[in-house]
């Protein structure tokens, strides 16, 4: 099964070809560039040098955020397009399972986040048991401050996965001293070849009905529920 | 006889998820537009943010009901035709990254399309175009009038300086309370009151076909405000009559003056406003004596849509254009 991986949810842009759970091929830069100009080529450029043609892939993954939206819906109006012109399975996979992944070999609690502005994160709480990635805490859009003050009362070893991490380094050092474990640069990364493996055998979503993992209404639409609630 | 050429057009510049197929640029295979004004219009206008929230959950669907009803295959379509500018980019991206998605799934060249290139090429689907034309193109975002000598190439002449039409209505219909879009509600007020108030015509220099209507819309809510102020009551349907009044007047009066400056044998209506019926009668009044046929397309080719996308792409295809797996959206796109 040929599985085509696509990961444009925040400054990243990753794209890797497996066959089952085997790599065949990853494209990965991380530089702030324009996903719009640069998803396609890439895709194209990795098919080509793996030599597949679009009517080969059998399964389409996508990292569905959270992260940018703009970013986030590059990736889903590609790949859902794909998986409906190819008419193939399509899976959507969390940004931060991604990250999740790279700390594969960690026996504690897995907190990977992107940073939200503001003081905010996108993040969850994850760790590995038995071989596989099991969600602890529910993905949120919540003040790093309150995740940090809720992870050291757990008193467990965390490890910290984000391409933001130089922005809340100190301040997790500060809150959980060393509890806190955080790697070198690559890891922070995400890899395109794990999101293909996380959703290599997962079970195929809706076509049509796949949307972003935004985890945050549009700014316009929680004002006007507020100022609906207001009015009760 | 010539082999068919048959594109999908697909348009996402605003808040309507647009795909079509259409044969030859001037037959209609299949239109299909999900709207999103319900959406919006708590808002009280278009939110760019949850315009294209809405285009990545309907496009694959859109896409579906389009090609399902065209009744064609993959074989028959020779190549997918996407607006590529100008609009609001997030909205646009969900258009072209899905273009470019389809286009390599489905091995077919790709054609990027000006929005307003579209909006003219809407009329073709109702009748052949002769060169040379004339196009007034009024919308929401745009009030423009373009020549074109041949097909393909087009000339702006004049444009607006500061707001669209559309959006001076959609500003005057806020201040009188009226739902969005206000639009037609101006238009339908307008015809049960009378243009008594004088409201400015900005005519600009002379010669020029630019327009602007910023001047008209302050003074609309400078007549508003001293109204309230000294008491009177002014009545709305007077207030939508004048404005709507001084609008159609320069847009009339400008369309007239390049149509005979420029001797052209075809004059074409386009955009959302052109549904405006105070205009569409105004133009068929002056336009009547002139000899140029004013060409107005139905009301569903008049907003926006993928068919007229679609006809343009057809154009461009076959003159040789075709857009690299690099095309990006260009919120600020100019006519060429
Ligand atoms: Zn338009």
């Amino acid at each position: 099964m040929n599985v085509l991986a696509i990961d444009t949810s925040n400054q990243a842009l990753g794209v890797a070809i497996l066959n089952n759970d085997k790599v065949i091929g990853e494209i990965v830069t991380n530089i702030a560039k324009n996903h719009s100009v640069r998803l396609m080529p890439a895709i194209d450029q990795l098919m080509k040098e793996v030599s597949l043609t679009a009517d080969q892939l059998d399964k389409i993954v996508v990292a569905k955020g959270p992260g940018s939206y703009t970013g986030v819906r590059i990736g889903l109006a590609t790949a859902k397009t794909f998986a409906w012109a190819l008419d193939i399975p399509i899976v959507g996979v969390s940004s931060l399972e991604v990250l999740a992944y790279q700390g594969r070999f960690f026996d504690g609690l897995i907190c990977p986040f992107f940073d939200a502005r503001r003081g905010l994160v996108f993040t969850g709480g994850y760790q590995w048991k038995n071989q596989k990635l099991e969600l602890v805490f529910e993905e949120k859009n919540v003040a790093m401050e309150d995740v940090l003050s809720k992870l050291a009362e757990e008193k467990k070893n965390v490890l910290f996965l984000s391409p933001d991490i130089a922005l809340h380094r100190e301040n997790i050092k500060e809150v959980l001293g060393d509890l806190a474990h955080i790697p070198e640069g690559p890891y922070h990364v995400a890899r395109p070849s794990l999101l293909g493996l996380a959703g290599v055998n997962r079970q195929a979503d809706n076509t049509h009905a796949l949307t972003p993992n935004y985890l945050r209404l549009a700014e316009a639409e929680a004002n006007w529920l507020k100022a609906q609630e207001d009015k009760k | 006889m010539d082999k068919d050429t048959i594109i999908l057009g697909i348009e996402t510049s605003c808040d309507e998820t647009a795909v079509a197929v259409v044969r030859n640029g001037t037959e209609i295979l299949s239109n299909v537009v999900a709207s999103q004004i319900e959406s919006h219009k708590r808002f009280g206008g278009v939110v760019p943010e949850i315009a294209s929230r809405h285009h990545v959950e309907q496009m694959t669907v859109v896409l579906e009901e389009a090609v399902q009803a065209s009744n064609q295959t993959w074989e028959d379509i020779d190549a997918i035709a996407v607006t590529e500018g100008p609009g609001l980019v997030g909205a646009l991206l969900v258009g072209v990254n899905s273009a470019k998605a389809l286009a390599f799934a489905k091995q077919k060249p790709l054609v990027g399309v000006h929005h307003i290139a579209g909006h003219i090429y809407a009329n073709r689907l109702e009748k052949e175009f002769t060169f040379p034309l004339l196009a007034l193109i009024v919308s929401g975002g745009h009030t423009e009038l373009v020549l074109m000598r041949e097909h393909g190439m087009f000339e702006v002449i004049g444009e607006t300086r500061d707001d669209a039409a559309g959006e001076a209505y959609d500003k005057v219909a806020r201040m009188l309370n009226l739902p969005y879009p206000g639009g037609p509600h101006i238009d339908r007020l307008a015809h049960e009151g009378a243009a008594s108030i004088d409201f400015p015509r900005a005519w600009l220099e002379e010669g020029s076909y630019d327009f602007s209507f910023s001047g008209l819309k302050s003074a609309v809510i400078n007549k508003i405000h001293n109204a309230k102020q000294r008491a009177e009551t002014l009545k709305n349907e007077d207030i939508a009559a004048s404005f709507q009044a001084s609008v159609v007047e320069v847009l009339t009066e400008k369309t007239l003056r390049a149509a005979r400056e420029y001797q052209v044998k075809q004059v074409i209506v386009a955009g959302g406003v052109a549904a405006n019926k105070g205009l569409r009668k105004e133009l068929e009044t002056k336009f009547a004596d002139t000899g140029i046929p004013l060409l107005v397309p139905p009301i569903k080719l008049c907003t926006d849509n993928a068919a007229m996308i679609a006809a343009a792409g057809t154009i461009a295809f076959k003159q040789g254009r075709r857009s690299g797996l690099d095309l990006n959206a260009n919120p600020s796109l100019l006519l060429k």
